[in-house]
């Protein structure tokens, strides 16, 4: 049996006001060594100021740090044995490359061999071989954020921390990245902590997420979890398309405002208000002439877009709502029609119901 | 239409030149005639020779408040940059109570009119025994120097990315890290700028030598301001060329450092 | 990124402490210590009314303002439309109206003064020049006269002038001038209805500068004036050094404060809306 390790980062109850504003307020999370694990939430969730309390750039007013088991609550950024890459990539425009990968090494007065071997192995590892005596202003966007990439992992950190790294990139280019991140951070097996608002690219590379609203984890859990099992209508709608139709418990039952019945396989708290939730990919449409069930409602097809290999269904129903219906663009599916009544279907394991 | 664009263009242009020949001829006036030949000053010189300057480098008074003032103006840039530079660096990155009232503070100098600041400091001064001590009037112009330097380095600190500070202390870098490692090499050619825009200002400054000085420390512009009070001597042009000559050295060195950080930061692959 | 509170105020102690210790505590004690010469403070109050009621000390301060006055009109005159080509020059022209802005600007007071004096002199340039060529008989009193202290102090603040407006009129969206063109506006019609007003905030924080700068100038009046331009630094001056009239001086000086701290804070609001900010 392994020796049970300290997690690599624990934040406890940690608060962080700016005068009258709190901004992170008794944040509590765990993180696993090895563990990729993504800060999502729009700007002003307080994503960053998390990341930069965990980084030591700022202290917090309450709460503790552990990083690897130790108290890091005020301990200054030098000594968290952290590394961290930048949005704005932070290269030192007066140090060449190998003098930025070098600098954590140099700081830390490494011999002269040992400094040059690991700075070669870190180019190495993010394809910058070669480059050793360019400048930032010589080298792409790309390029510049590899050099940050390599300078965060030379000093062998058992956390990265990562600001947005991909955010000043191209589609293109950022979906390389994404991979060659996720790559290098299980190679090395290092736990790192990314702080991001772009959706998808938490989804494609973390093992787990913290979804922030307004300085709370509105949820925790892995990717698939939160986006199929969203806890609140804020998770629900951040976290990809989602349909929320509005519905209420009568007698136990839950229905529509026209009475169409729903069924969920489980149900949040003991809500008699609230929203029902439903991806788009998982909703059918039927002709309005399907034998009725549970789990269905009329509407109006409002417009259908062409998105390539899905079909967007824009459906209005009940009380000016638009549901949006998801359909693969195979070859047996038949299609609908603007000004098509229809019937909208799902399944109860889909379907969940949230507060408002 | 036409000629009325260019016409009015054209007397535009015409005045330009005028008003800018106009800044430049005062000066220009000082060290054509620094060099003129006759026993008083005559523009243009009816002859030329170096003799005003042989005989300011022949008077020991003269060179006696050169060196004064060299070595004042020395130790007053020196420390108002380090000191400005400690200020601008917490201004710049500090988010303080008071700050605007700091600030204000400290550029208050260059705006209460000299002769206050010269007659205050003498006050003081004169009861302590320090007038004439060279390093006490070194002090003293540190105090109208500061904001020069502050102006100057606030700008230069406002170009510098507080990531990369972040990315050094990451690193390992302690706060004095940072600043020896990171800001202090970005940030090189504004400390030059203030070092010689600050001795600049010491070496020029009249009033509060005038009052500071004494007989001992006499500096140059104190001796030419003595001078002119008593006979405009010709030797005041040469002394002054020298003056107008080490400004334009310090833009030239200020614009040519200016000039090679611009063309590093722009070359590209 | 912030410091944390204890260091930042530790790098600006230093400074801090030179300006208080030379510069804040020195006045504070000049003026309290001068004053204090005289005893009560009804000695004090006395002293004042009969200092602003000597017809020296209100002849100087009225003079002091005239010509600062003055002297803010030439340079705005003067300055805006070379601070209108500076804004729009590029390249060469550009570095070349610089030039002669900056390098007056950076040197002597004393050395430019002086120039002036070579050249407005009995036996300056200018008398030279008219008397070889016949115009006059006799050299005229350029210097130690009014004329002379305008003359020379313009000169000497002009440099404040231009770099002021040349912040505020860099600001100025050359697409707005053009916009204008575009719908058929003159020349005259668009620097009056569009660019004036979009560079009023500088003529206002340019000539607050000149005039602050002007009230407490010392060396060109001291130079070029003649015995009824006293202005109230000179006064000050030889309050001490002729007089050795400590109370007088200090009284002065607070007239002196007053009025330049009171347009600091105004000159601020200017100022700040123009971006560059020298003071």
């Amino acid at each position: 049996m392994k020796p049970s390790t300290p997690p690599s980062v624990e934040l406890s109850a940690l608060r962080k006001s700016y005068g009258r504003e709190t901004v992170v307020k008794d944040i509590s999370l765990t993180i696993p060594q090895g563990e990729f694990f993504s800060l999502l939430g729009p700007s002003g969730s307080g994503k960053t100021t998390t990341l930069s309390l965990l980084a030591g750039f700022i202290r917090p007013d309450q709460g503790r740090i552990h990083i690897n088991g130790t108290d890091a609550t005020f301990a200054p950024p030098r000594e968290r044995g952290l590394g961290m890459v930048f949005q704005n990539y932070a290269i030192f425009p007066h140090l060449d490359v190998f003098g930025n990968v070098a600098f954590p090494l140099t700081i830390r007065k490494l011999p002269k061999a040992e400094i040059a071997e690991r700075v070669k192995k870190a180019l190495e590892m993010v394809k910058l071989t070669g480059f050793e005596s360019r400048f930032a202003r010589q080298l792409s966007g790309g390029q510049q954020q590899r050099v940050a990439l390599a300078r965060a992992i030379v000093g062998h950190p058992s956390v990265v921390l990562m600001d947005e790294p991909l955010g000043a990139l191209d589609k293109n280019l950022r979906y390389h990245m994404q991979v060659e991140i996720k790559e290098i951070s299980r190679r090395l097996g290092m736990t790192v902590v990314y702080v991001t608002h772009d959706q998808e690219e938490a989804l494609t590379m973390s093992d787990r997420i913290a979804i922030m609203d307004r300085g709370v984890i509105a949820q925790m859990g892995s990717p698939r979890a939160i986006y199929e099992r969203p806890e609140s209508s804020f998770v629900a709608k951040f976290l990809g398309e989602a349909n929320l139709i509005e519905a209420r418990r009568v007698n136990g039952v839950l229905q529509s405002a026209t009475g169409s019945q729903f069924q969920t396989a489980e149900d949040i708290g003991d809500l008699n208000d609230g929203k029902l939730f439903v991806r788009p990919e998982k909703v059918t449409l039927l002709p309005s002439d399907a034998p009725p069930n549970v789990n269905q409602l009329p509407g109006e097809v409002r417009r259908v877009s062409f998105l390539g290999n899905i079909i967007r269904y824009e459906v209005s129903v009940v009380n000016d709502q638009t549901v949006l219906c998801d359909a693969a663009n195979g070859s047996s599916s038949s299609t609908f029609s603007p000004g098509d009544k229809v019937l909208l279907s799902w399944q109860s394991a889909d379907a969940r119901f949230l507060g408002k | 239409m036409m000629a009325g664009n260019s016409l009015r263009s054209w007397i535009l242009q015409a005045l330009v030149v005028l008003l800018c020949g106009g800044m430049l001829a005062p000066i220009a006036v000082v060290v054509v005639a620094s060099f003129s030949g006759g026993g008083y000053l005559k523009f243009p010189p009816e002859s030329l020779s170096l003799q005003w300057y042989f005989r300011f480098l022949g008077d020991a008074r003269w060179l006696a408040s050169l060196w004064n003032s060299f070595v004042i103006a020395l130790m007053a840039c020196v420390f108002s940059t380090a000191v400005g530079f400690l200020a601008a660096y917490a201004i710049a990155r500090g988010a303080f109570a008071f700050r605007n009232a700091v600030v204000a503070l400290l550029l208050m100098p260059l705006i209460v009119p000299h002769i206050v600041t010269a007659v205050a400091m003498y006050f003081l001064s004169a009861r302590f025994g320090l007038v004439g001590f060279k390093p006490w009037i070194a002090l003293a112009h540190s105090v109208v120097a500061l904001p020069v330097v502050l102006i100057i380095l606030q700008s230069t600190l406002k170009t510098i990315d507080p990531n990369l500070e972040r990315a050094a202390m990451i690193s390992g870098c302690s706060r004095a890290g940072v600043l020896r490692h990171v800001v202090l090499p970005l940030a090189m050619p504004g400390l030059i700028s203030a070092l010689l825009f600050s001795f600049l200002t010491s070496f020029d400054e009249l009033l509060i030598s005038l009052f500071l000085a004494g007989i001992r420390a006499e500096t140059l512009p104190v001796r030419i301001w003595n001078s002119l009070l008593l006979e405009v001597e010709p030797t005041i042009a040469a002394v002054s060329s020298l003056l107008i000559a080490m400004t334009i050295v310090a833009l030239v060195i200020e614009w040519t450092i200016r000039k090679m950080r611009s063309n590093e930061l722009s070359t590209s692959h | 990124m912030p410091l944390y509170r204890i260091s930042q105020w530790a790098l600006i102690a230093p400074a801090l402490v030179l300006v208080i210790a030379l510069f804040m505590m020195p006045i504070a004690w000049f003026v309290g210590a001068s004053l204090a010469e005289l005893g009560s403070i009804d000695a004090i109050w006395s002293e004042a009314k009969s200092v602003l009621g000597s017809r020296a000390i209100l002849g100087a301060i009225w003079t002091t303002n005239v010509i600062a006055l003055v002297v803010t009109i030439s340079a705005l005159i003067i300055g805006y439309p070379l601070s209108y080509a500076l804004s729009r020059a590029k390249g060469l022209a550009f570095s070349l109206i610089l030039i002669c802005i900056v390098v007056p600007y950076f040197t002597s007071v004393v050395v430019r003064t002086y120039a002036w004096m070579v050249i407005l002199g009995r036996n300056g340039i200018v008398n030279q020049v008219l008397l070889s060529t016949g115009l006059i008989n006799e050299p005229l009193n350029l210097m130690y006269n009014r004329l002379g202290v305008v003359i020379g102090m313009t000169y000497v603040l002009l440099p404040y002038m231009v770099l002021t407006l040349f912040g505020a009129m860099k600001a100025v969206d050359s697409r707005l001038l053009q916009a204008a063109e575009g719908m058929g506006a003159r020349p005259l019609t668009i620097f009056a209805k569009v660019f004036l007003p979009l560079t009023l905030h500088g003529v206002m924080a340019g000539s607050l500068i000149v005039f602050i700068l002007a009230i407490g100038f010392f060396i060109t009046p001291a130079l070029m004036g003649g015995t009824g331009d006293i202005m109230m630094a000179t006064l000050i001056e030889r309050e001490i050094e002729v007089s050795q009239n400590w109370p007088v001086a200090a009284l002065m000086t607070i007239a002196l404060l007053a009025i330049t701290l009171t347009l600091y804070a105004l000159y601020g609001r200017f100022a700040d809306r123009s971006g560059e900010r020298f003071v």
